[in-house]
């Protein structure tokens, strides 16, 4: 029993992961978008959602104590709201000053979530955000049974809505943009706007998932969101096959899976003095598997289904 | 306000300027934003403080300071050898990763994400190897000499203006009047045309990989001298170097050295205003500013 | 004396689809010649891939007795062959000066200067301000540094893609003009053209190519007769490329 709940929190954590993947995919996978600053967007999303659901506390602003479901509708605006300023300032240049400004929005954040106490909590973060079914908080696996299968039930939700969105018009022409932006712009796409609005949407997904974490784990602080969340997302995606949407469920469960495994694996090996830096081990054994991927197979374990020429050449004939 | 501040500001803008050289040489020539910059600067400061164990091991009197210097000679010549290592470890990434890239015709962004996953794993092996517990170059401690109108140096910190002062001069010599420089200016504008010409792209890739990691390794040391040695020293650094690569014009040496030293003074007088916790935003703030009024930079060509 | 020989070249960006589908033909030292054809022929592709810039698939290519095949464009240059770009054919954020050292750079160093002399003395419209950033030159005068960066290295070969492309009739004519003189010096001379009528006018002989293959190889006094060409260039696309 106490592996089944301890198998149940492993997925829900995984799953939370497979959102921010799924986000990733809609920024990178469809539209071709470099994003360095995953973390930055994972961590307001939870700190937004977190303010807003928390019971009012002395010691800072915000504890409004409202529902859960509120705080993850704020948390996708604002992470929607900050991607559309960095899209709007950014997508007119070339493609690598989104990444450097994105790797700047994580570090800048980062540093808000240390700093502003009276907002954040500090380096110490919050503590006491309500958890869905607290109410069973004391039997484990009935706890985290309910809470994979709503994690899943918004993974599920996120990904038959995203499915769907790609293979409408406006999915379609992202694709196109992505692809050819001299064809695509012929037919009368925008690519700049159809680019800031895919980067808007991937945005507000990362968001959501740091409320679904914050509000399952219960506790958040400045340290959840290091360059090294940005990190792990990104091996996910490529792993799982960029551009696919299963992909990115598939690539966040098996890159977590691995991620568990060799951290229990490190702390059964290693004395504990040494744990601190087996750790890093893990990290250089992810960072050399991303770039092996990108040299021999960048498509990923799923690869895109390729549609793209046939429906282009569709809608050639339309018009 | 304290003018203390301009010369602290001078001091890290140096750094900032000389690492931001390799990266905005590699930024233009080999096109593409190179995240694993930073982490050359980390990896020069330790690969000199290894070579200085090393040499300490052989030959204790080199490790003696020479006045008014906290460092013996001991330390240049380690700092050769570190930029040797630099070099080859820079040289190596290439030929296994980006030149492979280059020669499949990847994309630039994928270039950079390969250039991404490069810097985890190269920070964390230094993690492992040397174990996050900060390195010092020297134990002696430096009195602070006056220098009139309330600012104050050490002998170690002059050294250091006056040697970033002498390389950019050097640097930017080369590149505006020898054929090696002119041959980079080639490859940055267009490399198809470059071959066409007679220049051989792979050997001007080689020197910008040469320059860069040099500049990075002398960085990575100074930083080491005035602060102290970590594995994430490079990291930190690297929005600084982006931010002043950018505001100085991609491809321009005396706009990064520029734009380092606007960011270290930017930095400086910012922590005393508002205080030492907010230092690494300014870069982004900069960064911003940049992006939205002038995103060529102060000495950069327009995007065709 | 053979200068430039192919022998079944096929060429493209794609191993599967390529454009220039086997290719061979002979020019001789300061022979002239033009290679013609309709738009989407893979003319641009041929010359690009002697000259290194396109991956070749299969056959040879040799440069003055040499087996070149697959060479890089650096290596090519430094084996006697000039080749100038259509479009992008120098740096524009380089000067008049730079863009000829650099090509200069090849020759042994006491030759550089007096080469860079002989080259602004043979075009005075660069001659007349060396230092000026090349980027503020007109479109013909671009082609001229293109052209005078490729003879600086006194090449086997000069190859030219579409000199005449985009420029005004009377820069054209300027243009022919400078490649008449440059033909008139014993430069083997291989120029890619839309502009029919100019290119037989200075060529002795002319290439045709459809479809990524040779459908002619002649002197070009045969092919004034408009008609014979109509009839190689298949269908309606000849006449606009007769004009």
């Amino acid at each position: 029993m106490e592996l089944l709940a301890y198998a149940a929190f492993f997925l829900t954590i995984a799953l939370t992961y497979a959102i921010i993947s799924l986000g990733l995919n809609v920024q990178w996978g469809q539209t071709g978008l470099f994003n360095v600053g995953i973390a930055g967007f994972v961590g307001l999303g939870a700190y937004v959602s977190a303010a807003l659901t928390t019971p009012d506390a002395a010691e800072r602003i915000g504890g409004f104590d409202l529902p859960i479901a509120l705080g993850w509708l704020a948390a996708m605006a604002a992470g929607g709201m900050l991607a559309l300023a960095v899209g709007l300032l950014t997508l007119r240049m070339r493609s690598d000053y989104l990444a450097i400004t994105t790797f700047g929005i994580a570090v800048a954040l980062q540093l808000v979530f240390q700093n502003t106490e009276s907002l954040t909590g500090g380096a110490f973060g919050m503590a006491f955000i309500p958890r869905p079914f607290a109410a069973l908080q004391g039997q484990a696996f009935a706890f985290n049974a309910l809470n994979l299968a709503l994690t899943a039930a918004v993974v599920l939700v996120l990904y038959l809505l995203l499915e769907h969105l790609l293979r409408s018009p406006w999915g379609r022409a992202l694709r196109a943009v992505r692809e050819d932006e001299t064809a695509a712009q012929a037919l009368g796409k925008n690519p700049i706007l159809l680019r800031i609005q895919a980067f808007a949407l991937g945005g507000a997904i990362m968001a959501l998932a740091g409320g679904v974490q914050a509000h399952f784990i219960g506790f958040i602080a400045p340290g959840n969101y290091l360059p090294m969340m940005t990190f792990q997302v990104w091996a996910m995606l490529i792993v799982g096959g960029s551009g696919n949407n299963r992909g990115a469920i598939l690539g966040a469960v098996l890159v977590w899976a691995i991620w568990a495994l060799s951290g229990a694996l490190i702390s059964e090996v290693f004395p504990a003095d040494q744990q601190a830096r087996a750790a890093s081990l893990q990290i250089v054994v992810i960072g050399v598997m991303l770039c092996a991927i990108l040299l021999w197979r960048p498509q990923g374990i799923l690869p895109e289904v390729r549609s793209v020429s046939r429906h282009l050449g569709h809608r050639n004939k339309d018009k | 306000m304290n003018p203390q501040a301009i010369i602290d500001g001078l001091i890290s803008g140096s750094t900032i300027g000389l690492g931001a050289i390799g990266l905005t040489l590699t930024y233009s020539i080999l096109r593409f934003a190179n995240f694993t910059h930073g982490d050359f600067l980390a990896w020069g400061a330790y690969l000199t403080l290894t070579v200085a164990g090393v040499l300490g091991g052989l030959a204790a009197g080199l490790g003696a300071p020479v006045y008014p210097f906290s460092f013996g000679w001991g330390l240049p010549l380690a700092m050769f050898g570190g930029v040797v290592l630099t070099v080859a470890l820079t040289l190596g990434l290439d030929r296994i990763l980006f030149g492979r890239l280059r020669a499949r015709g990847a994309d630039a962004i994928i270039v950079v994400m390969a250039s991404f996953g490069a810097s985890m794993a190269l920070r964390s092996l230094l993690e492992f190897i040397f174990t996050a517990k900060p390195a010092y170059f020297t134990k002696a401690l430096q009195i602070a000499k006056p220098l009139g109108l309330g600012m104050r140096a050490t002998p170690d910190q002059l050294l250091m203006i006056g040697l970033t002062a002498l390389l950019v001069l050097a640097l930017h010599l080369l590149v505006t009047r020898s054929a090696t420089g002119r041959a980079m200016r080639a490859v940055s504008e267009n490399p198809g045309l470059a071959g066409v010409y007679g220049v051989d792209v792979d050997k001007v890739i080689r020197v910008t990989w040469i320059i860069g990691a040099s500049m990075a390794c002398i960085a990575g040391v100074m930083a080491g001298l005035l602060v102290q040695i970590r594995p994430y020293m490079g990291f930190d650094l690297l929005l600084p170097l982006f931010s002043a690569a950018i505001l100085g014009g991609i491809g321009s040496i005396p706009g990064a050295m520029l734009g380092g030293l606007i960011i270290g003074l930017a930095e400086a007088f910012a922590v005393q205003i508002v205080g030492a916790e907010w230092r690494a935003a300014i870069s982004f703030i900069i960064l911003v500013l940049v992006l939205m009024l002038r995103p060529q930079g102060l000495f950069g060509q327009r995007e065709a | 004396m053979t200068a430039l020989s192919l022998a079944d070249l096929q060429a493209g960006y794609d191993p599967d689809l390529p454009i220039v589908k086997g290719v061979s033909f002979t020019v001789k030292k300061g022979e002239a010649v033009c290679i013609l054809g309709p738009n989407g022929a893979g003319k641009s592709t041929m010359i690009k891939a002697v000259a290194g810039l396109v991956r070749s698939f299969g056959g040879q290519v040799h440069l003055g007795g040499r087996d070149v095949t697959g060479l890089a464009s650096h290596v090519l240059v430094r084996n006697g062959m000039g080749f100038v770009p259509q479009t992008e054919n120098i740096f524009t954020r380089l000067s008049i000066t730079e863009n000829l050292q650099i090509a200069a750079q090849l020759l042994p160093r006491q030759d550089r200067a007096g080469r860079i002399e002989a080259m602004l003395d043979m075009f005075p419209d660069l001659g007349s301000r060396p230092r000026e950033l090349a980027g503020a030159l007109s479109g013909g005068q671009r082609q001229m540094l293109a052209a005078a960066r490729a003879l600086l290295t006194e090449p086997q070969v000069l190859m030219l893609d579409e000199p005449s492309a985009g420029l005004s009739p009377k820069l054209v004519a300027q243009v022919f003009d400078t490649l008449r003189r440059i033909s008139q010096t014993g430069v083997t001379l291989i120029l890619v053209e839309q502009n029919v009528r100019a290119a037989l006018a200075l060529t002795d002989r002319a290439l045709v190519l459809v479809d990524g293959k040779l459908a002619h190889d002649g002197p070009t006094d045969a092919l004034h007769d408009g008609k014979f060409l109509g009839e190689l260039f298949l269908g309606n696309r000849a006449d606009e490329a007769i004009r």
